[in-house]
């Protein structure tokens, strides 16, 4: 601020004198500054073109005029008009004697031109005089237009002076030298290859400021090549204590902070080289150390070395006691007021997360604000850190924020890329697959011509091959719910392609499956979707493949089938289609309606998606009838490579005649064809086509199923992953139940609206204080997100299973009728048995609850003592009688259990997996507290 | 992450100082800037100073009658830069090279530019 106050007075101080500026200066920059709209500055700028135009054109124009119009060029492009007439001018003004003039020139130059305009080698020639300068301002401006105008070819032309300059004298001089040698090796690392040890010798130069420079090639070269420059990290920590211990010139403070620019890009260097290396870690844990310490965080730039401090402590392996400093710091930003602090403090949560994943449940309620905070900022790097912490147990909460988020949003580079999160967190998450059908439906119906093909494909093959077990009814009443949903959604206006893509094709497998819907209930909604998007060809062709196989079905099964007139009337338009691929589709139905059961049943089998195509290449079934046809005289198949450099046009079927009216011969290959666009008649005659693949594609029953059913099979899909995830126990019991501290009792019945997860109690410690009245919406929220076992599932457990455990909420049983809407969680899973008997002995339930009971007893000083009082037993025995508790209890009370256990990912291997997670996760913790208090004091 | 542009930009959205560290047409810039400022301009003062737009960051802040947009703060009156375009200019050059933050000493910034002028 100090520093831009004296740049302020520099610029102020010119403008007083206003000395060598024209009236038509003045007046341009003027009636540009009192624009009161873009049109009116558009049209102030137009008029300007034209008047330099004009005056450009003039003879002997003096300098000091020209340097004007150049800056009147720079304006123009500055606020979005071509000047490219002009540029030639600043090109020429590079070559002015006149310091001033030059870098005038130069600048423009630089504003103007990128580094391959043709324009460029009117200026290297310049650029290698004005190197050699004696003038070191000169060779600066030289090395400045380097940076900005060299491209790979005319490196080599500057480079030998340029490394000279590396040694010049004058300090500006080699730290833009080293600048150019920079922008060289990101240009092209090969020409400089041979020269980067340059960096490490300027890293000790005298002066500060070029070996502040330094840093920035070498933070690129150490992000390249980390090993190559381990034997650095001593020196950097080494420069970095200095800094820190105010050994530079004063006039590098910033808010009395030394030099904080080059503190963080040694903080930056500092993470690349700590990553992964303990032993260069341990050296930097003095000087990190002293950084949380010293930082004012009063101040916008203490808190930016902070929060560097931070990222570099999420790379490196950092002591326990500098992740202590770091959650705090976090934990700091995070209850202030600012945003912008808040805002650093979920992005330091996001980045600590992967190496202390219990940090963020401290930090549930603030998290909450801040996804729930008007500015959009802040929401949605709120919304990147659910995506980091989504597991099984949140899932569902996370991904139905982010749906609602995405319907709300129109910025379609970020609904893009929440959808695609929200896909890949429901496929590998999901706790059901109708759950995962129902997240799919929102996604497609509001973000659907955003999102990837393969998505579709994705859920049409989910919906196919059901749950992948030998449980036919629950596939098919998957396949039903999501025929009922597809019903529901159908009428609705303007579904996006890809979405009716998957409806129809659902409608078409499955419509008509489990005889609940009518075939000529689903035809008549298929015509409904051919009509109302009648432009789509994608989904037309979708639908009119539906309903044939509704009419396969139906005649494979006996049945008469009544083509309703709208679909009649579909078919004819159809059939005179321009498209190809409709018109082959109609033709294929209409011959379709003609075939008996039993032909029609080989063709289009019922539920037939998933079977293998078995290809006879050989065509060795048509041997017969080839057999019989030479046999009464017709000629011997000529092979393909015979007949090459005699083909003939008439060799290929006129087929695309309609549409493609063939102005010449063409020669080169025809594109592959699509397999559903073979004629029927095809199959039963012979033409010579030389497409073996093509051929055998006609004859294989499936083949006039629609492209995706092939592509979707040649997709690799994630959902064998995906299934395992669903069928295997999740870690969805965790954290509410556990963490229910026995004296919860206490702080629930005092607040009998927060009493939804004895985890949402938590952080009370930190928000009490300034908002004593928490929306019981935000505490359910929290429980759900951080908690374990999210409120939702809970309560279609407990609506589903009718179950409570009976224990567990024994104390809290008045709150759930308060509350009709989300009853509290029940804390199935876990919250039984630490209820009933292992609430001695769980160190967890006691740890998770430290924070709220200093706080709340007003004192952190007990902290250690409540640990040790609560917890008297050692971590791994407790966990040890905790499971079998667990497995105890789970025997004992199979009303209470089984109905979890029926549902796959509550089982008892869940809760002994979540277990030993938390106690892997808690043991640094409780051992930490007064170490933290030693690295502060 | 390093720099790629830097721009001041008065209350009503209007350009006043732009510097690209990566080439963009006119076009592109010109779009660009309109996108970024309706966005900024639409921000209240207790919202953070950072906007996410497409694969750009911007943080910005404002300062009398200017945004700074991309970490630059200041004091600074919008007139001055405007009849000093090519001054302020040079003074960002000393600062940041290669979309890198090079120099922060303000005394190392201002004496070249001093060092013209009196040389002019």
């Amino acid at each position: 601020m100090e520093q831009l106050k004296t740049i302020g007075r520099e610029l102020a101080m010119g403008s007083q004198g206003g000395f060598g500026q024209s009236k038509e200066f003045l007046d341009l920059v003027k009636s540009i500054g009192e624009a009161r709209s873009k049109a009116e500055e558009d049209r102030i700028v137009l008029s300007e073109i034209d008047i330099l135009k004009r005056k450009l054109l003039e003879p002997d124009i003096p300098k000091r005029k020209m340097k004007e119009y150049i800056i009147r060029l720079v304006y123009i492009e500055m606020l979005g008009h071509d000047a490219s007439f002009g540029y030639i001018h600043a090109v020429k003004m590079t070559h002015d004697d006149n310091l001033l003039l030059k870098r005038t020139g130069y600048l423009a130059v630089t504003l103007f031109l990128n580094e391959d305009h043709d324009l460029i080698i009117l200026i290297v020639n310049t650029i290698q005089k004005d190197l050699r300068s004696d003038n070191y301002l000169v060779v600066c401006a030289a090395l400045n237009a380097i940076c900005r105008l060299i491209n790979e070819e005319t490196i080599p032309a500057v480079l030998p002076q340029v490394v000279d300059l590396l040694n010049h004298q004058k300090e500006a001089v080699r730290k833009k030298a080293i600048m150019a040698l920079h922008r060289f090796h990101r240009k092209s690392p090969s020409s400089v290859s041979h020269l980067v040890s340059n960096f490490r010798k300027r890293l000790c130069d005298n002066d500060p400021g070029v070996m502040g420079a330094t840093l920035c090639p070498l933070f690129d070269l150490i992000s390249e090549d980390v090993a190559s420059y381990k034997d650095l990290v001593s020196s950097f920590v080494s420069i970095l204590k200095q800094v820190t211990e105010r050994r530079l010139p004063k006039s590098y403070d910033y808010h009395q902070m030394p030099a904080p620019f080059i503190q963080i890009k040694l903080l930056k260097i500092m993470a690349l080289l700590g990553s992964g290396d303990k032993s260069a870690s341990e050296i930097m844990y003095m000087v990190l150390g002293d950084l949380f310490r010293k930082c004012d965080s009063s101040t916008n730039i203490g808190n930016a070395i902070l929060y560097e401090c931070i990222c570099c402590i999420s790379c490196i392996i950092p002591s326990p006691k500098l992740l202590e400093a770091a959650a705090d710091a976090i934990s700091k930003f995070l209850k202030s007021d600012s945003h912008n602090l808040k805002y650093m403090g979920i992005d330091g949560l996001g980045r600590l997360i992967k190496i202390s994943p219990d940090i963020a449940e401290q930090h549930q309620l603030a998290v909450i604000d801040c996804l729930e905070d008007p500015d959009d900022t802040l929401k949605r790097k709120t919304f990147e850190l659910l995506y980091k912490m989504t597991k099984s147990s949140n899932v569902e909460v996370i991904v139905d924020r982010m749906i609602d988020y995405m319907i709300s949003i129109n910025d379609n580079h970020y609904k893009t890329e929440i959808a695609s999160r929200c896909v890949e967190l429901a496929e590998q998450f999901a706790p059901s697959n109708q759950w995962f059908i129902q997240i799919m439906n929102k996604v497609f119906e509001h973000a659907g011509d955003l999102v990837n093909i393969k998505v579709a494909h994705n859920l049409m093959r989910l919906i196919a091959e059901g749950f992948g077990e030998d449980d036919d009814d629950a596939d098919s009443k998957l396949r039903l719910s999501a025929v009922e949903s597809y019903l529901q959604i159908i009428s609705e206006p303007k579904l996006p392609s890809l979405f009716l893509q998957v409806i129809s094709w659902v409608l078409g497998e499955y419509g008509t499956a489990d005889g609940k819907y009518s075939a000529s209930y689903i035809s008549g909604k298929l015509c409904d979707v051919a009509d109302a998007y009648s432009s789509d060809e994608t989904v037309k062709g979708y639908a009119v493949s539906a309903l044939m196989k509704i009419y396969a079905f139906e005649i494979a099964s006996g049945r008469k089938v009544d083509v309703l007139p709208e679909c009649q009337s579909l078919i004819e338009e159809l059939l005179a289609s321009h498209s190809t691929d409709l018109q082959q589709r109609a033709y294929e139905l209409q011959a379709l309606l003609a075939l008996d059961a039993r032909a029609v049943e080989s063709i289009l089998p019922l539920d037939a998606s998933c079977e293998d195509i078995e290809v006879d290449k050989d065509l060795s079934f048509l041997n017969g009838y080839i057999q019989q046809a030479i046999e009464s005289g017709a000629q011997p198949y000529i092979s393909e490579r015979e007949r090459s450099g005699m083909l003939e046009t008439t060799d290929y079927h006129s087929q695309d005649h309609h549409e493609v009216p063939s102005h010449a011969l063409r020669f080169e290959a025809y594109e592959r064809p699509k397999p559903s666009s073979v004629p029927t008649q095809a199959s039963t005659e012979l033409v010579p086509v030389p497409e073996p693949s093509y051929y055998s594609e006609a004859h294989q029953p499936i083949s006039t199923s629609s492209v995706s059913e092939r592509e979707s099979s040649e997709i690799k899909l994630r959902l064998d992953g995906v299934k395992q995830k669903w069928g295997r126990p999740s870690y969805q019991s965790s954290t509410s139940a556990s963490s229910t501290p026995p004296q919860a009792a206490n702080g629930t019945s005092s607040h009998p609206d927060v009493g939804v997860g004895s985890s949402s109690l938590k952080p009370r410690s930190s928000y009490e204080s300034k908002k004593p009245e928490i929306d019981p919406e935000k505490q359910r929220l929290a429980a759900s997100l951080f908690g374990g076992s999210s409120t939702s599932r809970s309560d279609r457990k407990s609506s589903s299973g009718g179950h409570k455990p009976a224990k567990g909420t024994a104390n809290k049983p008045p709150k759930e009728n308060p509350i009709p809407v989300q009853p509290p969680p029940d804390l199935l899973d876990f919250g039984e048995p630490t209820a009933t008997s292992v609430t001695a002995t769980d160190p967890f339930t006691e740890l998770e609850g430290l924070m709220d009971y200093s706080s709340q007893d007003g004192g952190s000083t007990d902290v250690m003592g409540l640990y040790s009082d609560a917890a008297p037993v050692t971590t791994t025995t407790s966990v040890d009688s905790l499971l079998s508790e667990l497995s105890d209890s789970s025997k004992g009370n199979p009303g209470t259990y089984q109905s979890q256990t029926s549902k796959g990912p509550n089982s008892k291997e869940a809760l002994e997996k979540d277990a030993l997670v938390r106690q892997m996760g808690v043991n640094p913790t409780s051992q930490n507290p007064t170490l933290f208090k030693d690295l502060l004091g | 992450m390093g720099i790629r542009f830097i721009i001041m930009v008065n209350k009503q959205g209007q350009t006043r100082l732009a510097q690209y560290y990566e080439w963009l047409t006119l076009e592109e810039r010109r779009a660009l800037e309109g996108e970024i400022v309706r966005k900024c301009l639409a921000r209240t003062d207790h919202q953070c100073s950072f906007v996410d737009h497409r694969n750009y960051k911007i943080v910005y802040r404002r300062y009398a009658s200017l945004f700074f947009m991309v970490g630059v703060d200041g004091d600074e009156c919008e007139l001055d830069i405007m009849f000093h375009l090519e001054k302020a200019h040079f003074m960002l050059e000393e600062m940041v090279m290669n979309g890198c933050i090079v120099e922060t000493s303000k005394a190392n910034i201002l004496s070249p530019i001093q060092l013209m002028d009196k040389a002019h």
